[in-house]
This record gives C-alpha cells, structure tokens and sequence, in this order.
C-alpha cells in the first residue's frame, strides 16, 4: 500500500527520490556566531557527495537541490519534459532554488525534506513557495511526516504527503480535517475568518 | 469580557476530539513518547517528576464566575481540590491524570475554555496588564487587541513548531505592568500625534538563561498591521532562530546574534511582502471584539463613601487590608481589589477548590461576574464599589484570601520548582515559606515597604528572578541544592536585570540572607527610599559585604 497521500487520498507514488550518498566529513560542533546559516548548525552538502549522486537515467526523479545546482544543463531537459523536480532541506535557502530556475514552475514538483517533526521551518517554506514565488505544482513534504503536521502542512501550502514509513496514510488521511474553520488566512484560505464570516457579537 | 460564538466553540471542541485522539494513540502504543511529547506540550500537558501537571489558558488573565467554579470543580474532582495561578497567568493543576485530560478539556470547552498552546514550542497565552479596562492611567485598553492576536495565533499554521516557545505581552498604559520587554513580542499601544490607535513594537527580549531586555524594532506601528507585522517578525525566527540548542533557540539570541539593526531589515523586508496582505485588521473586526471589553454597567457614584471611610478609621486590619490592595480605578467610587493567594506558610499562587468558589461568588456578587489572574500570582476583582468593600474584606479573610501583604516582602512571585517541576536544579516553595515565616510581622513588612522577591527553581526563570528586586534562583551544585541570590531588577518601564551579589547558599541560610539585606537597606535608605532605589544607588557592594561578613559563611558558600 502507498504511503503517498495527494490532494486528499491515497496515491501511487511515480517519484523516485534520488538521495545525496552520506557524508564522509567528520561533523564538526559550529561555533554558533559567525554567519547567519551556521547558527542552525547544520551540514553543508560537499563537492564529493555531488559527485557521486547517482541519478537514474529514466523515470521520473526528484533530485536533491545541490544537485540540481551543480548539474542543471543536464537536469534542465528532464524537467522541462515534467521527469525531474527538486527536493531541498528545511535548512537550504529558497534563494537557491530560485536563483537556478528560469521559471519555478517548469518544475512538476518540489518536496521538502523534514528531518524531524519539530521543525516547523518547512511549513514557512511551503508558505513562501506558494505566496512568494507562485508555485503552482505538486509540492510534497517527506521525511519525519506522521499525521499531527499534515493539517499545518496543508495550510502552509503543501498537497503531497509521503508518510513516514511503518505509518498508516490511510489512518492519517482523517488529520487533514481536524478543523473545520480556521481562524487566520494562510496559504489554503488567504482570508481570516473575521473576512469570510459576519460574526455579530 | 470576550464572549465565543460558534465558530469558537467549534475550534475548542474539535481541539478536544483532536487531542483525546492523540491520547488514545499514545495510550494505545501507536505513538511513541518522542512523537506524543510536542503534541501534549501544544496542550499544556507536561509529565512533571511526580504526576503529569496541565496547564489550562487563561488568555490574558481574564475569567469569568462561571469558569472559576468550573476550575474550582474541576480541580476537585480530578486533582487534589487545589490549583496553582502562574505567572503567566495560567492555571495549573499539578495532580490530573494522563487518562483523564481528554474528560478536562472537554469539561473546560463548556466554559469557553482550554489548554492550547499553553507549553510547546509555538505562540503562548497572550498577557497583559491585570487592571486593563479600569486603570486611571490607561491610555488604551489592549484587551481586544490581545483577543484578537490570541484568535491568529491559535493553531496558526506556519508557526506551529518554533524554534522554541514564543510569548508576546500587549500593554495600554504609561506605566508598564505587562512588562512587554521581556517578551518575545512586546506591544506598548499608544495614541500617536494623528489621534490614531499606534503601537511600539519591542522584540528580543526574555528571562530564562540568557536574560535580555527588548529593543525596540519599530516606533509606530498602525494598529491594522498588527498581525501582518508580527508574522514578518516570526518568520524570520522561525526560519532562522537556532534548532540545534534549545538554550540557543528563543528569538532573543538571533537578534543578539544579527544585531537589532539587521534584524530589523530582515523583519521589514519580510512585511514589504505581508504589508496589507488579507490578515490585517478591519475598522469592523476591531469594534467587534471591543464590544466584549465595553465598560461596565457603572453606578454613578461620588468619589468617597461614608461607610467605607468610618470602617477604615474604626478597623485597624481592614485599613491595613486597604492600604495594600485596593487600587486606584478610573471610575470614581470604584476599587480593583487584589485578593491575596501569599498566605504566609502556603506555597504562592495556590488557591483550593472551596477558594476558587468564593472568589466566584465575591465576583458574580460584587464585580460584574468577572475577575482576574495578575502575573504576580493573585486575583483581582477590577470592579467593586467603595461601599461593598468591607464585605469584600470580611468573607475573603474568612478564606484566607485577605492577607494584607500585597505588593510587600512575602508577596512572593515563586515558580513550582523542585516540588513538581522536572527542569528544576533546587525547590522553590520551600524558600518562600521560609522567608514568609522568617517577616510574619505585618507591621515590618509595611515598615521595609514596597518590594518585589522572585523565586525560580532554575535558569528556565518561570518565577522571574532576574527582575525581581531581591531575586533567588536555584542552582545545582554536585546534586545538591543551592541558592544564587541577586539584587536590583526590577520591572516595568525602567526595567533592570538583578545582579549576582556572590556565591550561592544552602536552602537554611536564604531566610538569614534575605533577612540581611534588608538590615542594610533599613540602615542605609533615605526617608523616600524603596528598596529598589536604595539597591540601585548604592549598588551591590554593602548588601554583599554584610551577606558575607561572616567569614565561615562565605566559605562555606559555593561559586557557581
Ligand atoms: S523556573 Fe525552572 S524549576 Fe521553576 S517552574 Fe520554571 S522550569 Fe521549573
């Protein structure tokens, strides 16, 4: 059975993601002041990693965005012909992306990889793509995805969900409606609620 | 007071249905501890050393009769018959069982009530100052734009897993008692030279392990953008507050770490895109909310009264009473009462199920039917008439709610600490009952005068410490507990951060230690002197060379 949930049911999932391979780097502790994207501490993605990312040759793909960067001439027709989307991490910049595509929406989808539930950075990701940048596609998040996020998921933007695996997608399908009338705009419904009712007092 | 209608009531219960599901999958092993704890916290449900404590929203202090003796209920019937106010102007209950919170909240939505985002890491109850809507020195009630900043940040979808917990603080007055500069967000409303409803807007600052007081990120605001403004601001902590060290992760240290002025351009680059988006505030939607906040049906009354003035010249405790807790209130003939929760030997902000009852009568009886959480742990009555307050007095001493100790030494703001709390490094109750039982003497107490002393069980500074005139924390030193103690903060608008006068103490010693420093302000103040200024000019040389001339004791004392 998928783990895949799109728009609001279950789906096949036609994507492969292609993964960087780990790095060979020793982690080193940040010290936590120098520039802004050190403070989060996270590891940048190294030249060798790149280099050995491998890329299926058919099929639809979801590449990794220091990927794409590196090798876009190649990557540019795939895209273009809706087989290849990006995948980034919730600590890369969207300037990033931005900055490497002509048009964000010759990309088929963007996925966003959320190491862990707690980190709701995604959610202002899935926000900036759709109100920022107008990106219209298929935008999915993976990683730690379990049922609690995905109402904030959806408002933030997002209509692709794989679930963690061992997960129930079907069971977590139920949590994109836990409410019904959400107080402020977001991406979903850009107008609060004092906009879409006449509350009297 | 706000008022829900459906479409609140609808949010709260479908909270309910969603949180007893959690529950159930975490009782039923499909959600593991690491995955249940966010979701709980987001419900203010902690699992404390000896029991879960939750933790129930009183958004900015506001209750109504009906919800007191539902707290009064529900406290007795699934706690031990008390509750606890913070200083966050929560209610907490320190005995419920896992099982049976789904059954609370339920019971807590019948009044237009419930737990969210009361811990985790999102947006807290919105605070602010106790006497909104009477206080003499009011410039703006802020009441209806903290309900209306409460209803956007429920569940708001892009910020519900920050970096860390998220408070903002709105104030309407000149003097500060909301203290917006210690929060995240601080929002001082005020009239701009327009006439228009204007707000300063104060970030960055906070207590816990890294005290910081706020800088101010934008002098005028127009109230309409209050929303929009603040997301501005979220998003950029939200995508770059530090994830990699909980000690690091509030949005004061990434101010610090970019320097207000980067933050600042950050923070307006953003709102160049939200600027007007569909979240900012309508002329309609105030004026809504504002109708829940319009004055009460007041008597027209003369500034003084017979009755009150004779019992006040016949009743030598009554006057003492009054003299410490009555307030000043916009509306003549009228007193906001603050009902004392010190007693002296209980532990601060404790209030039994028999008590929150009375209260609620006292309230419905004498005050509109409304009352209040201060963040100094009492309860307020905002409205009652001058010749109603005798009555007042006598059935609150009744119940021990009338020790005349407000605003004095043993009015002690005090986190749970040791006792309950999980994080703490040393008890905290405990050194306030100490202290309380060392000045039982409400003649000296009223002779030392004004003072404010803080009590946190650890850095997580819940009780305040840093700004508390006399500050004690709690410090662990080789599994032992031990007591920094510092002098100077203060609140309010000329806010100050205490500071250490030396090596720590044993929990035995802090009643002798804060009995000394008040030996030297005694023999050092100016006949106008309060202790906070007496600290301040003379610094914190004298008070520690008196703490410590006992030679042994500063030995026996421990760096930490
Ligand atoms: S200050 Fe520390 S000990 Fe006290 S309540 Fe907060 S976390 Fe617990």
């Amino acid at each position: 059975m998928s783990n895949l949930i799109k728009e609001n049911a279950i789906a096949n999932d036609e994507w492969t993601l292609v993964n960087l391979p780990a790095s060979q780097v020793e982690e080193r502790k940040q010290a936590g002041k120098v520039v802004l994207f050190k403070l989060t501490g996270e590891q940048t993605v190294t030249d060798e990693q790149i280099a050995g990312t491998v890329i299926p040759t058919t099929g639809k793909v979801i590449v990794p965005l220091s990927v794409y960067v590196a090798q876009k001439d190649t990557l540019k027709s795939r895209m273009n012909a809706g087989s290849a989307g990006i995948w980034l991490d919730t600590h890369e910049a969207l300037e990033t992306l931005i900055s490497n595509v002509d048009d964000i929406n010759n990309l088929p989808i963007i996925a966003v990889h959320v190491e862990r539930f707690a980190d709701g950075r995604i959610f202002s990701l899935g926000t900036l793509l759709r109100t920022r940048y107008g990106f219209r596609n298929e935008l999915r998040a993976f990683g730690d995805v379990l049922r609690d996020q995905l109402f904030f998921l959806k408002r933030s933007g997002f209509n692709s969900y794989l679930i963690r695996a061992g997960r129930s997608a079907e069971e977590a399908l139920a949590s994109l409606n836990d409410f019904t009338i959400p107080y402020q705009g977001a991406v979903d419904e850009p107008s609060p609620v004092f906009k879409r009712y006449n509350r009297v007092v | 007071m706000y008022q829900y209608d459906e479409i609140d009531q609808k949010i709260v219960d479908e909270r309910v249905a969603q949180y007893r599901d959690q529950v159930r999958r975490y009782l039923a092993g499909e959600l593991s501890e690491d995955e249940f704890r966010p979701l709980r916290l987001q419900n203010g449900l902690y699992i404390q050393r000896q029991a879960p404590m939750l933790r129930i929203a009183v958004p900015y202090g506001m209750l109504s009769s009906r919800q007191l003796h539902k707290l009064g209920d529900i406290a007795a019937k699934y706690d031990r018959s008390y509750g606890h106010f913070s200083t966050r102007q929560n209610l907490q209950l320190n005995w419920p069982k896992l099982e049976d919170t789904p059954d609370i909240l339920a019971e807590l939505a019948t009044v237009e009530m419930h737990a969210i985002q009361t811990s985790g890491n999102c947006i807290r109850n919105i605070t602010t100052d106790q006497f909104a809507g009477v206080a003499p020195d009011e410039i703006v009630d802020p009441r209806a734009m903290a309900e209306i900043i409460r209803q956007w940040s429920t569940f708001h979808p892009e910020f519900a897993l920050l970096p860390r917990k998220f408070k903002i603080a709105v104030s309407g007055t000149k003097d500060d008692r909301a203290v917006v500069q210690m929060h995240d967000i601080g929002m001082e409303f005020y009239i701009d030279t327009n006439q228009q409803l204007a707000i300063k807007v104060w970030v960055g600052g906070g207590l816990g392990r890294t005290p910081i007081l706020g800088a101010v990120i934008r002098e005028h605001l127009e109230w309409q953008h209050a929303l929009t403004y603040c997301e501005a601001i979220v998003r950029v902590y939200n995508l770059h507050g530090r994830r990699d060290n909980a000690y690091k992760a509030r949005i004061k240290i990434l101010v610090k770490a970019l320097g207000i002025e980067e933050f600042k351009r950050q923070v307006e680059t953003e709102w160049a895109h939200l600027k007007d988006a569909p979240n900012t505030i309508t002329e309609a939607e105030l004026a809504r909310v504002a109708k829940h906040f319009e004055a009460m049906p007041y008597e027209t009354k003369p500034a003084q009264d017979a009755s009150f003035d004779a019992a006040i010249a016949s009743n030598p405790a009554f006057a003492a009473w009054a003299k410490r807790s009555l307030h000043a209130h916009k509306i003549a003939g009228y007193r906001a009462v603050t009902l004392s929760l010190k007693p002296h030997g209980t532990a601060p902000g404790d209030a039994s199920s028999e008590q929150m009852h009375l209260v609620a009568d006292l309230a419905e009886q004498y005050s509109f039917g409304e009352l209040r959480v201060s963040h100094e742990q009492n309860l307020i009555l905002a409205d009652v008439k001058l010749s109603d307050l005798f009555a007042v007095w006598q059935k609150a001493r009744a119940h021990g709610l009338a020790t005349p100790n407000i605003g004095l030494l043993t009015d002690i703001i005090c986190c749970p600490g040791g006792d309950f709390c999980s994080l703490a490094n040393a008890k905290s109750i405990p050194i306030a009952v100490a202290i309380q039982q060392q000045f039982d003497n409400l003649d000296y107490l009223h002779d030392i005068g004004d003072i404010e002393l803080n009590i946190s069980g650890c850095m997580n500074a819940c009780g305040h410490h840093h700004v508390g005139h006399i500050g004690i924390l709690g410090v662990d030193k080789d599994g032992s507990e031990w007591y920094q103690v510092s002098i100077g903060g203060k609140q309010g608008n000329d806010a100050s951060l205490g500071s250490v006068i030396g090596p720590s103490f044993s929990a035995e010693e802090m009643p002798s230690v804060v009995q000394k420093l008040i030996d030297v302000y005694l023999k050092e103040r100016t006949p106008e002197e309060l202790f906070i200024d007496t600290a301040r000019r003379l610094g914190v040389a004298p008070f520690k060379a008196h703490v410590y001339l006992d030679k042994s004791l500063a030995k026996e004392g421990v760096a930490v």
